[in-house]
């Protein structure tokens, strides 16, 4: 970084120095995993007490809980993991961290510079190995750059699109005196200069196209996340201003309140009826902060044909990457709100009123067909619908501080669908890798950073048993994480694929053989409990949250049910196929080209 | 934008030289599946501390805006310049080593004249020449070398730089 050179001062070791770097960086958690080689960090971790160390079981949940640290605070979230087999677990967390744009800055040991090469005892090339599974890497190989390199990585971990970089740190090098130096307040990198105001004159371009606009919509992704709860409160002030409906991505989800009128639900492959078809019969469209990820165009052809498209964007790699676009912005998702209310106000031009209430009674015709519909049998015994369940989660959790992690697959979507979310920064889920086995290390650090907080990871039977090492995490630091199992027996989102696609031959996506997941929890020292028919689900629930410690609820769910409505591979959002509920409803066959994307 | 046409660019990338951005450049092109035609590296500032990497890649317009899109957002990336949305020079050297007696190896010092390549080292059996020039000129000089006793090609790749007074940085 440039900047005045501040005074330098030798410490004894360099993990005295890196832990003094972090201090200053504001880190007050790290999620880690002790080895061979950064066993001197923590020989210097055992003798201060500012900085908190949460042992993981495995490394890839180390990187997935600072993700839910980071996610639910806005902070960079920190691990730490020895060299070779520490570091090549981590590397699905931080391709996690990657594709969500999650700022984490993740140091690795590795063995002694002079070794470097050599094939030494758990030596991995973990900055080569690493290179495309972060936003950036370092490997320190002079203790004078140390400090230098680590309040680097803070910097280009948390600005611009924000991502995780790794730090690979060699055994010598943390025990060699380094000197420290503090970080410069309004440091520039060298190279690394990320755009965060937008051009005005693209602002003014994209205000008069919304100006104009007769059947607009907004579309807003992650990045409003990233870019902080303000930028969340004024693309609420700015979409209550124009008066247009607004849907939202699955990382979107939370940016606006979804209660309010003029939120459609959530867009893309399992999105609702009316924020498909409003995105596809647009005439003028606003994404702030998405990237038009495939799961959200379905078919690029297909794709809102016949609109204007204004895309706000902090990456300009992400404009025009798939989707061409009329106004491309530059800029973080803040600034960009702050010039778009500002040209909004500014512009005299009256918007079409008119033509915006026709649009509106457009819309609420696709609302009335309620594409999230499903009948839950209330007689006695009757087997328990999984978006019942959900629904009935989110009704006793309504005015509590909620934070909702998921794994990856049907339970995902049916969170997604069904939960809803008023605040940003509290959906925590694996959006862009669809990692299974991220929603239970990453509610730990979500409860880390919210110890009073109601902290729910909704998982399914299969996604749950790939972390479930972490039930030894919870016990340990006293994490009281609620984990609600929509238990199918099936990998359910493979099966309803198989049986949309591939004939109903369910191969390998049964659960066989699962554990009891009560006595699961009773052996980690937390509470089992189970729902098997309607009648037990309220109580459950209720004492799920009443209880003060880790609990697993196993929630017996109908193994038939499948995720709707769907837009299948291939196809576009006007194809959509709606659920067993809508009787007549007929969706596209898909296509030979379909059956080849994921 | 939905333009199927694939075009060739050079684009000079100015970056921090500093262990592993080559890889890194690499890296990018291969996992996104770019086309890498012509790649030469080496440091241009006299500390070593930048190097100039010149790529010349092919693909559609959407594609060549997203690679120097992708290039530019590389942390230790100064600037990528696209040298071929203007006028600019491009010119590679060839170390072209031809075997061959009597006519043959005489045509082959002729044909060397007239491209203007030098010859570097010589035996009764065989020329060395250096040839500079643009890659077609280079392409046609060993075409016509190979059916005289072409054996031996060593190339630099492109260096490029733009016409007038416009610079990279």
């Amino acid at each position: 970084m440039d900047g005045t050179i501040a005074s330098t001062e030798l410490m004894n070791s360099g993990a005295q120095a890196l832990l003094r770097a972090l201090k200053a960086q504001g880190v007050d958690v790290i999620f880690g995993y002790p080895g061979g080689a950064v066993l001197p960090i923590y020989d210097a971790l055992f003798q201060q007490n500012e900085i908190k160390h949460i042992l993981v079981r495995h490394e890839q949940a180390a990187v997935h809980a600072a993700e839910g640290y980071a996610r639910s605070t806005g902070k960079v979230g920190v691990v730490l993991v020895t060299s070779g087999p520490g570091a090549t677990n981590a590397v699905t967390g931080l391709v996690d961290a990657l594709m969500d744009s999650i700022p984490i800055v993740c140091l690795s040991g590795q063995v002694p510079t002079h070794l470097i090469g050599n094939d030494a005892f758990q030596e991995a090339d973990t900055t080569g190995i690493t290179r495309p599974a972060t936003k950036h890497n370092y490997l320190v190989k002079q203790s004078e750059d140390l400090v230098r390199v680590v309040h680097e990585a803070f910097l280009v971990a948390r600005t611009g699109r924000p991502g995780p970089v790794l730090i690979d740190l060699p055994k010598d090098i943390l025990i060699a005196p380094a000197p420290y130096r503090e970080p410069m307040t309004g440091a520039t990198h060298r190279s690394y200069r990320p755009r965060t105001e937008p051009d005005p004159r693209r602002i003014e371009e994209a205000v008069a196209l919304l100006k104009r606009a007769e059947r607009p919509v907004i579309y807003a992704g992650g990045g409003v996340i990233n870019a902080g709860p303000e930028a969340s409160r004024l693309l609420t002030e700015f979409t209550r201003l124009t008066g247009f409906p607004i849907t939202n991505t699955l990382m979107g989800l939370g940016a606006y309140p979804a209660s309010d009128p003029l939120f459609l639900g959530m867009l893309g492959m399992h999105g609702t009826y009316e924020a498909n078809l409003a995105m596809h019969g647009c005439d003028v469209m606003l994404n702030i902060g998405a990237r038009f990820d495939d799961r959200v165009t379905g078919r690029l052809s297909a794709f809102s044909p016949d609109s204007k498209k204004i895309h706000a964007d902090i990456d300009p790699a992400n404009i025009n990457k798939t989707v061409p676009v009329d106004v491309p912005i530059v800029g973080d998702a803040l600034a960009v709100l702050k010039a778009l209310m500002a040209a909004w106000n500014k512009d005299s031009t009256q918007p079409n009123r008119a033509a915006l209430a026709q649009w509106w009674r457009q819309i609420d015709t696709w609302r009335a067909k309620d594409s999230l519909r499903y009948t839950q049998s209330r007689d006695p015994g009757s087997i328990i619908k999984p978006q019942y369940a959900i629904e009935q989660l989110y009704k006793a959790t309504r005015g509590r501080e909620t934070y909702i992690t998921t794994e990856v697959g049907q339970h995902q979507m049916w969170a997604a669908q069904h939960f809803k979310f008023e605040k940003p920064n509290r959906w925590m889920t694996s959006g862009g890798l669809g990692t299974m086995g991220y929603g239970l290390p990453a509610a730990m650090g979500v409860q880390v950073a919210h110890p009073d907080a109601l902290v729910v990871d909704i998982a399914g039977e299969a996604s749950i048993l790939m972390n479930i090492q972490e039930m030894g995490t919870l016990a340990q630091f006293r994490l009281p994480v609620k984990i609600f199992i929509l238990n199918n027996q099936y990998m359910g989102m493979v099966r309803q694929w198989q049986e949309l696609l591939h004939g109903g031959r369910y191969s390998s996506s049964y659960s066989e053989a699962l554990p009891d997941f009560v006595k699961l929890a009773e052996s980690f020292h937390a509470v089992g409990l189970r729902a098997e028919t309607v009648d037990d689900l309220d109580r459950v629930i209720a004492e799920m949250i009443a209880v003060d410690k880790p609990v697993i609820a196993d929630i017996c769910v109908d193994q038939k049910e499948n995720v709707f409505p769907m837009i299948p591979s291939g196809a576009g959002h006007n194809e959509m196929l709606l659920g067993p509920e809508h009787k007549g409803a007929s969706g596209p066959s898909v296509t030979n080209e379909g059956m080849a994307l994921v | 934008m939905s333009d199927t046409n694939l075009r060739s660019a050079t684009i000079s990338v100015l970056v921090e030289n500093e262990s592993g951005v080559l890889a890194r450049v690499i890296g990018l092109f291969s996992g996104r599946g770019y086309n890498i035609d012509n790649l030469t590296v080496a440091p241009v500032e006299r500390d070593g501390s930048k190097s100039r990497i010149t790529v010349v890649t092919r693909g559609t317009a959407m594609v060549i805006e997203q690679i120097k899109a992708q290039l530019d957002r590389l942390v230790p990336v100064y600037k990528v310049l696209d040298l071929s949305e203007g006028p600019h020079l491009a010119r590679e050297l060839a170390l072209i080593k031809v075997l061959g007696t009597g006519e043959k190896r005489a045509e082959a010092l002729r044909l060397a004249d007239a491209f203007r390549a030098r010859v570097i080292d010589a035996t009764t059996e065989s020329f060395t020449f250096e040839l500079t020039g643009a890659t077609d000129k280079l392409d046609a000089f060993l075409d016509l070398m190979r059916p005289l006793g072409l054996a031996e090609v060593s190339r630099t790749g492109v260096a490029a730089i733009a016409r007038g007074t416009k610079t990279i940085s």
